[in-house]
């Protein structure tokens, strides 16, 4: 999937102790690891995960209120080295060593997709949750894309991505590995090479099939020692056909805006459920700004040309420059449909002095979020957390025959009415002279009546005149 | 103010309008055409220039080399054309899929109201194919577009080569902020707007279409090509859109600016007509600024590659990347005598306003001759009263003139309607195709209007004959300056040729006098013939002239294709003169034939 998505920088602060992890760990522990899984479209993610975990005299106080919990998102954060920057300062090996010497700013953004993360959170440190640790958790997710980076070649290796390739462990780390998913292209198969060979393989129900990897440690003294650097090298013995379509996932979606003109619009969601024969339930979250006054009364829900009624809403009404508008709904998505979910809007008139110093670019509309449990092609067991890689726990299993996935559709951006602001001093001035004078005047025209009147007396000369006159005995005028 | 709440003063304006009527309309009307003339000349014109200013300063070098990458393109696709006989859908998604872009297909289907004969389609069928490139580390919320249409007539296959091998081009390159969707599209225009409604998610003009799997945000800007050959002597831009809207002045300065840059010879065209004139005129409804560039082969020395065009399209690209907020620093009222010159509406906007001034004066004439008849003996050297009603007391109530005026909109209404909803019948009873049905029962009807006075007069018992035509016409100058004034000010070409023929026609009428002298003048100058007389005049300027037979039947192909684009795009010229100019200029009609 070569499609670039929406770069959510995402600070998650979940309050509340985790619901894994009640093992002893050692304290200040660093965990790093590097998957990388070619795409069937011949690009190639990479994920760095960095764990870092350290105790803390913080005592839990009770359950998690949630009363207190925040939800808040920015549509639009322009991507660049400055949020690289600061984000590697957390690491602890900063990028001196480690896998962290990838992540070179000039390759980082040559990609197609950039992805970047931090999760804080306190975890218990025993089964009662007397003492917590808290737990940093910094992913970094990037594409690259075989027709910007490659230059239409499909082959690739540590150096051709981040021109590094790695030297050693981060000292630091207390366990530091590289996975390649080489899932499908098995040696009978044939299609792939990865070289040098791999310490190990691990396998593993990873989004609900079946993945193998390869699996570099960096520990391992005969991984580096040999060639003095580690440049893990993918090779397509046959590449992969371009022309073809792409497989897709069981659940995506798309968002648009329909409908034109600057009065009225719609906010479409589209759920796509592509699974073959398993509905599923998704919870879907929207939070509006208070410019687009949603008309609820509009909402439907279609899934195969009939109403889908969600079996559960909740709303929460916009204020004005006060509260976005909240709809949270579960949906139940039939097997292989589209459910559309769409709601009229009203664009609002902002204040003159609201808006943006860019107005006529738009406005951002945050993107939904989708959180679901899919249904599993294979069964997964249950899994001890700790022991199990640090990617696995992106996409956790509750029971087995399911995943949990959480989407964001792409951000939207909605135009509002927008007054010229190239002169709106003189605008201002000019129209309410104008509609003040003559609609004072035409007003004052039509509403009175006129009776014309002779002048009794004339003006003061006039006067002056007549007494002149009279005083001279003559008629007066 | 006060100078009209002054009796004296006021009596002395209304004097002085009554005496010197005729020479101040005809006064008005020669300036009026006077200014409209002048508009070409240097003082009224000034030199375009960029407003935009993320598109201003900063330059562009462009890299497209590849010319033989689209003319191999271009073989091919003419070849998988000719041999399906259609537009080659899958070869298509091969392609744009070959060249790293996101694939998407729709299909759409359309039963025109009534057979189209120029095109010779009636229930049309076809399918757009569509590549997006996202931009890199971007969310997919705006988006540009580059469009060829693909009709039966026009083939267009250099254009298509041209676009794949630019979407090769743009592919590699990281520096794009915005989407880029290249979408090639079946039937022209039909194609173009059963995309646009279903990208927008909306049914204007009842089209069926299958929804897109794929989209790209708001779409920012677009631009449309039309190329036929390998190589062209120049490129010519077409601005006017659906209904006379048009694009920002921004986006064709921005067109200008690369063809000075890369030396190429750049026309312009535009009319009056509210059709589009290009793909790019459907865009322009969703506030997506957008012009159609057309490649001219011609007999030329000098002839440019498709390099040379692709260098253009692909410098205009990346400034159009660079912008932060839709186009909207420069005009979007303009009249283009030259691509590098413009007049803006202030300027121009007085041209038509001195047509108008013609019929406001006249009505101000009738209006107080009208109050002056009706006056009491005493009064009536002074004026009237601004208070008192305009026709109550004279004896002219508003029921006798509810007759003609509610009988000429029924006729108008009837034209507008029964054509479409007629033809079977008509095809039934008559030797006529659906198609020729229409267009004889448009003129049928449109003629039968002129029967009217007669029909009126049995309806209408005016015991003051001479008040009773005033005021209808009073009414119907009122009428036909309003209507003249929205046309002018949206589409001011339009607008103003209707107001340099209807005007003296007009103002001239009244039942005394030459009457047939009037009447023929009043038939010259009703739209229709307004509009064979504009036919034979394009034909003259393209130095094509028409013999009287062609022009007959390219006045019936034009008359069937207004109705269809009304219908299939939404142009409004069609209900404009049926269901209102030509309403008002019955009135005209029926105060010349006032007994």
């Amino acid at each position: 999937m070569a499609a670039a998505m929406s770069l959510a920088v995402l600070l998650l602060l979940l309050v509340g102790p985790g619901c894994w992890g009640h093992a002893e760990h050692p304290r200040d522990s660093l965990r790093e690891e590097l998957v990388i899984t070619p795409l069937p479209s011949g690009d190639v993610a990479a994920t760095f995960q960095f764990r870092t975990r350290w105790d803390s005299d913080l005592q839990r106080e009770g359950d998690t209120d949630h009363y207190f919990l925040r939800y808040a998102v920015l549509p639009r954060e322009v991507v660049c080295t400055e949020n690289l920057t600061p984000w590697k300062k957390l690491l602890p090996c900063s990028s001196k060593a480690g896998l962290s010497v990838l992540l070179k700013a000039d390759r980082l953004f040559h990609t197609s997709y950039h992805s970047q993360a931090v999760h804080i959170r306190p975890i218990c440190r025993n089964a009662q949750c007397t003492s917590i640790s808290w737990e940093l958790r910094q992913t970094l997710s990037v594409v690259f894309d075989a027709f910007i980076t490659g230059q239409g070649k499909k082959d690739w290796s540590l150096f051709r991505m981040f021109s590094r390739t790695l030297t050693e462990a981060c000292p630091l780390a207390s366990q530091s590995l590289v996975y390649v998913d080489i899932t499908g292209f098995s040696q009978d198969n044939g299609t792939l090479e990865v070289s040098p060979a791999p310490s190990s393989t691990y396998q593993d129900v990873i989004l609900g099939t079946w993945k193998t990897y390869a699996v570099y440690d960096l520990f391992d003294t005969a991984m580096i020692n040999n060639s003095r650097s580690l440049n893990i090298q993918l090779k397509w013995k046959r590449p992969p056909d371009t022309a073809e379509a792409l497989p897709v996932p069981f659940l995506h979606a798309q968002r648009y805006v329909s409908g034109y003109g600057l009065q009225k619009g719609e906010l479409s969601t589209l759920l796509y459920n592509s699974h073959p024969y398993r509905a599923f339930p998704v919870l879907l979250l929207d939070a509006v700004p208070w410019y687009l006054r949603l008309y609820v009364h509009t909402l439907t829900i279609t899934s195969k040309g009939k109403e889908n009624k969600p079996s559960y809403i909740h709303y929460q009404p916009a204020q004005d420059r006060q509260q976005p508008h909240l709809l949270e709904m579960l949906i139940q998505l039939p097997a292989n449909s589209v459910t559309k979910v769409s709601i009229q809007f009203e664009r609002a008139l902002l204040k003159w002095t609201e808006y943006t110093p860019d107005p006529n670019h738009g406005f951002y509309v945050s993107p939904s979020v989708l959180s679901a449990l899919v249904p599993s092609v294979v069964a997964a067991k249950p899994v001890d957390w700790e022991g199990s890689p640090l990617f696995n726990t992106l996409f956790p299993v509750s029971d087995g025959s399911s995943y949990f996935v959480r989407l964001y559709t792409e951000p939207l951006l909605v135009n509002l009415p927008t007054p010229d602001f190239s002169m709106p001093y003189n605008v201002i001035c000019l129209t309410c002279t104008v509609v003040a004078v003559c609609y004072g005047s035409f007003y004052n025209l039509l509403t009175r009546t006129f009776h014309i009147e002779e002048p009794k007396s004339g003006g003061l000369a006039k006067r002056l005149a007549n007494l002149i006159r009279r005083a001279r005995g003559v008629p007066p005028l | 103010m006060g100078l009209l709440s002054d009796p004296v003063r006021r009596r002395a304006i209304a004097r002085f309008i009554l005496r010197l009527n005729t020479p101040l309309c005809v006064l008005s009307y020669v300036a009026g055409i006077a200014w409209f003339l002048a508009l070409v000349f240097p003082p009224l014109t000034q030199r375009t220039y960029m407003s935009e200013n993320a598109m201003g300063s900063t330059m562009v070098e462009e890299q497209f080399v590849g010319g033989d990458r689209a003319r191999n393109f271009a073989r091919d696709f003419a070849a998988h054309r000719r041999k399906s006989g259609s537009l080659p859908v899958a070869w298509l998604e091969r392609s744009m899929r070959s060249v790293g872009l996101e694939v998407y297909t729709q299909s759409f289907y359309r039963k025109l109201p009534f057979p189209d004969e120029t095109h010779e389609r009636y229930m049309v069928s076809g399918t757009n194919v569509y590549g997006i490139l996202r931009a890199p580390r971007a969310a997919s919320t705006e988006s540009l577009v580059l469009t060829v249409p693909c009709g039966p007539d026009s083939t267009n296959s250099q254009a298509v080569g041209l676009l794949l091998a630019l979407a090769a081009h743009f592919r590699g390159q990281i520096y794009w902020a915005k989407d880029i969707i290249f979408l090639v599209t079946e039937h022209d225009l039909l194609g173009t707007e059963a995309w646009l409604e279903a990208y927008h998610d909306i049914n204007v003009t009842g089209i069926q279409s299958s929804p897109l799997q794929g989209r790209a945000g708001a779409i920012q800007a677009a631009v449309a090509l039309e190329l036929s050959s390998d190589v062209v002597t120049s490129l010519d831009v077409t601005v006017e859109g659906l209904n006379g809207q048009l694009p920002n002045l921004d986006l064709l300065n921005l067109f200008q600016t690369f063809c000075q840059k890369g030396g190429l010879l750049c026309t312009l065209q535009g009319k009056a007509s509210g059709r589009p004139h290009g793909p790019h005129g459907l865009f322009l409804r969703y506030r997506v600024e957008a012009l159609t560039l057309r490649g001219i082969n011609s007999f030329r020395q000098y002839k440019y590659d498709l390099v040379a065009v692709g260098k253009a399209l692909e410098g205009m690209f990346r400034k159009l990347n660079h912008l932060l907020e839709r186009l909207h620093q420069s005009f979007f009222f303009y009249l283009l005598p030259a691509l590098s010159r413009f007049v803006s509406i202030g300027l121009y906007m007085p041209a038509a306003g001195f047509l108008l001034l013609v019929l406001g004066l006249k009505a101000l004439e009738l209006w107080m001759q009208l109050h002056e008849a009706g006056g009491n003996p005493e009064e009536a050297g002074k004026a009237p009263g601004p208070g008192s009603p305009p026709l109550a007391p004279q004896g002219v109530g508003l029921a006798s003139l509810m007759a003609p005026l509610l009988i000429s909109q029924a006729m108008g209404l009837a034209l507008y309607v029964l054509p479409v909803l007629g033809q079977h019948i008509a095809a039934q009873h008559f030797p006529v195709a659906e198609a020729e049905a229409v267009v004889l029962t448009l003129l049928a009807i449109y003629v039968a209007g002129l029967a009217l006075p007669h029909n009126t007069h049995r309806v209408v018992s005016s015991q003051v004959p001479d008040r009773g035509w005033m005021a209808l016409k009073l009414v119907a100058l009122i009428y036909l300056a309003l209507q003249l004034g929205c046309i002018a000010l949206t589409n001011f070409s339009l607008g103003f040729l209707l107001a340099a023929t209807m005007v003296p026609a007009a103002a001239l009428t009244k039942p005394h006098g030459p009457r047939p002298l009037y009447a023929a003048l009043l038939v010259v100058t009703s739209p229709a013939v307004t509009l064979l007389g504009s036919l034979f005049l394009w034909r003259e300027l393209q130095e094509v002239p028409l013999s009287l037979a062609e022009g007959w039947q390219l006045f019936l192909t034009a008359l069937a294709q207004g109705v269809l684009e009304h219908y299939t795009y939404g142009a409004l010229l069609f209900p404009i003169l049926a269901l209102g100019l030509y309403p008002c200029w019955l009135l005209f009609w029926n105060v010349l034939f006032w007994k």
